[in-house]
């Protein structure tokens, strides 16, 4: 019995102190997903996991886990927990309700690198990454504003978080900067993926006259809503034209390959810092997918124009004057706001119909 | 605006209308089944595939019938042969569900099919009003409300109606009498999770037309709350369905119509309705006897005769 004992300390010893090793030389890395969605979403959760599969071509990255379906809040601390437990060294959080379960995890769990997806919280181990989304999406906004025959665009949005509300006035500001007159109607669904619902508030969009739509979802629902009425559509997250060959018109979409790349090899060198990471289309995270045959040559090449000079930092969607729904300047002529101002964006611009529960 | 509002009510109330009525049949003959999430992805992914590979969709809702009617074999045998935990069978056949249906999935993410149309019937569909949104739907929707008078017709006009309700009600006596508890308990669960799953393959074969992992979001638990509601009668069920698909539909469609009301409140509706009625019919229950079979929820074993 007591040799028992004596044996199962010994593995004991070995096993942490192996483990401590491994984690402090970072050497060998080993990465854990945690998602709020399945990965075969075909939308958000799936890009994620495109990046992921890249970046495990790096030959020191060991085969990565990855956790679907998390539940965002105070329980999906037990999940990050339990990757923590396990080992891995460099944990990817990628959904906003993760932002306090991430920062608390990591309170207690120095040697371990976080990287939050699009929140606003940092500590010395945690960093946080997005991508300057609004840049395509004003470019879809172009897009729809020259597609649009009623003037009336409708966008299925999840949550009115600064995220969502972004998208939504970078969308209507392209929308605007080319169509004056059509006006961007939003319906709010309160969740990221439910195909049903997704659907249902597209159909609702369409019964009132919407002929482009488009969504900040994370499923396809929405595509399918205007393949079947004839609607025009624009895409979200991956190139979706497969739910909706005729209606499909382009989509601004995430490759996070190259950033979950470079991020393993900074832990892997170690010249890791906590961070915020907020890369555009300059950088290749976020891009507009490729147009399809029903879009006109001339709307080509002048969001094609357009995206050259948002590359080139010449046009920034959001530069001023631009007013909000109650018609006061919110951002004055000549000026462009500041990243933090962009961020905690909580105001609709002009042209957008609908209202963000505060 | 009514006839629009109508016609989604009955197009989002319609996969919870399968799955309530499904979980009815189950309840009816005394087995909880908490697996009704799972069944109807099972059911989605089943009738998906089978629409696919075949390019018809009556396999597709066959098969989807048969898979979630093989899965609910399961739930049966533990439950009525072995006589196991009904609760703990219930969620392990939930996340069985979720589970291998993402495994067998994956291949399936990002293909289409043609997904039911609608076909109007002549003359019904003219009537105002309701004739838009009950005639002139697909042919599921027409196949539910033939299922929920089957149902109602079945179960008290019929002898093996009645044997389903005795062993559910009072296995022991049912016993006695003849009824088999056992075999009218196994296909009470098996039938009952086949429809189950036909409310899953009309998520993936009607209201979207494509397989996406855990698509049916939580629908599967409002049909297990529904069929309390509904006082374990199928045409309350069918109230049930369209009330909680009316009132999501329509904060969908307020919204959408730009009025000024907060999106928040707008989603509390389905909530707050709930409550309501539930409200309500408690009331009416402490007046009456409850309509909740004796037998739920108890294993029989006949050696253990009291």
């Amino acid at each position: 019995m007591k040799k028992a004992a004596l044996l199962l300390l010994v593995i004991l010893t070995v096993c942490f102190s192996g483990n401590a090793f491994a984690v402090a030389a970072a050497k060998e890395i080993k990465t854990g997903f945690i998602y709020v969605g399945p990965v075969g979403d075909a939308g958000w959760t799936y890009a994620h996991d495109q990046g992921r599969q890249e970046m495990e071509q790096l030959s020191y990255v060991k085969p990565s886990t990855f956790i679907e379906t998390v539940p965002e809040g105070a329980e999906s601390a037990r999940v990050i927990n339990g990757l923590v437990r396990k080992g891995h060294n460099l944990i990817f959080t990628t959904s906003f309700g993760y932002m306090d379960a991430t920062i608390d995890v990591a309170k207690r769990n120095k040697d371990v690198v976080f990287m939050h997806c699009s929140g606003f919280k940092t500590a010395e181990n945690v960093g946080t990454y997005f991508g300057r989304m609004y840049e395509p999406r004003y470019l879809s906004g172009i897009v729809a504003g020259k597609m649009t025959k009623k003037n009336i665009i409708g966008y299925v949005a999840a949550f009115p978080i600064p995220e969502v509300i972004r998208g939504i006035n970078a969308f209507t500001l392209g929308v605007q900067s080319v169509n004056p007159k059509a006006e961007v109607r939003v319906v709010w669904t309160q969740t990221w993926f439910d195909p049903g619902v997704e659907r249902d508030a597209a159909d609702s969009l369409l019964d009132v006259g919407a002929d482009v739509l488009t969504m900040h979802q994370d499923a396809p629902a929405t595509m399918q809503a205007a393949e079947a009425r004839g609607a025009y559509v624009i895409g979200y997250n991956s190139d979706m034209r497969s739910f909706a060959p005729n209606a499909f018109l382009t989509a601004p979409i995430w490759n996070w390959g190259a950033l979950y790349t470079k991020l393993a090899e900074e832990v892997h060198n170690g010249t890791w810092k906590s961070k915020q990471i907020w890369w555009g289309m300059k950088e290749n995270l976020v891009d507009l997918a490729a147009f399809s045959a029903k879009v006109p040559a001339d709307v080509q090449a002048l969001v094609t124009e357009k995206a050259n000079a948002i590359k080139a930092g010449s046009l920034h969607p959001f530069a001023g004057p631009i007013k909000d729904q109650s018609g006061n300047v919110v951002v004055a002529a000549g000026q462009t706001p500041q990243d933090g101002d962009l961020l905690g964006m909580n105001y609709f611009v002009e042209g957008v119909q609908g209202t963000i529960s505060k | 605006m009514f006839e629009i509002l109508l016609d989604a009510t009955v197009r989002a109330g319609t996969p919870i209308l399968f799955a309530t009525l499904g979980a009815i049949i189950n309840e009816r003959a005394g087995i909880i089944n908490l697996g009704i999430e799972g069944l109807m992805l099972i059911g989605a992914l089943a009738g998906f595939s089978g629409t696919y590979w075949s390019g018809s969709l009556l396999v597709g809702v066959l098969a989807a019938f048969c898979a979630s009617f093989i899965a609910g074999s399961i739930h049966a045998l533990i439950t009525v042969q072995l006589r196991g935990n009904q609760i703990v069978s219930g969620l392990a056949m939930t996340m069985f569900g979720v589970g291998i249906t993402a495994l067998f999935g994956k291949g399936m993410v990002g293909l289409t099919i043609d997904g039911f149309k609608r076909v109007a019937i002549p003359g019904l569909s003219q009537l105002p009003i309701i004739g838009k949104a009950f005639f002139n739907q697909d042919m599921l929707i027409y196949f539910s409300f033939v299922l929920v008078f089957l149902i109602w017709f079945f179960f008290y006009h019929t002898l093996w109606g009645l044997g389903v309700r005795s062993v559910g009600e009072n296995p022991a006596a049912a016993d006695t009498c003849g009824f088999s508890v056992s075999r009218y308990r196994f296909f009470a669960v098996t039938i009952g999770s086949g429809f189950v799953g036909i409310g899953g393959a009309y998520l993936s074969l009607a209201s979207t037309p494509m397989w996406i992992e855990n698509m049916s979001a939580g629908r599967g638990w409002i049909a297990v709350a529904l069929v309390i509601f509904a006082g374990w009668s199928s045409p309350r069920a069918m109230l049930g369905a369209y009330l909680f698909g009316g009132i999501t539909a329509m904060q969908l469609r307020f919204q959408a119509m730009g009025t000024t009301i907060s999106a928040h409140i707008l989603q509390m509706l389905p909530y707050f309705f709930t409550i309501l009625v539930l409200v309500i019919s408690t009331q009416r229950l402490q007046k009456g006897a409850s309509q909740q079979p004796e037998g739920l929820g108890l294993p029989y074993d006949r050696e253990d005769r009291k």
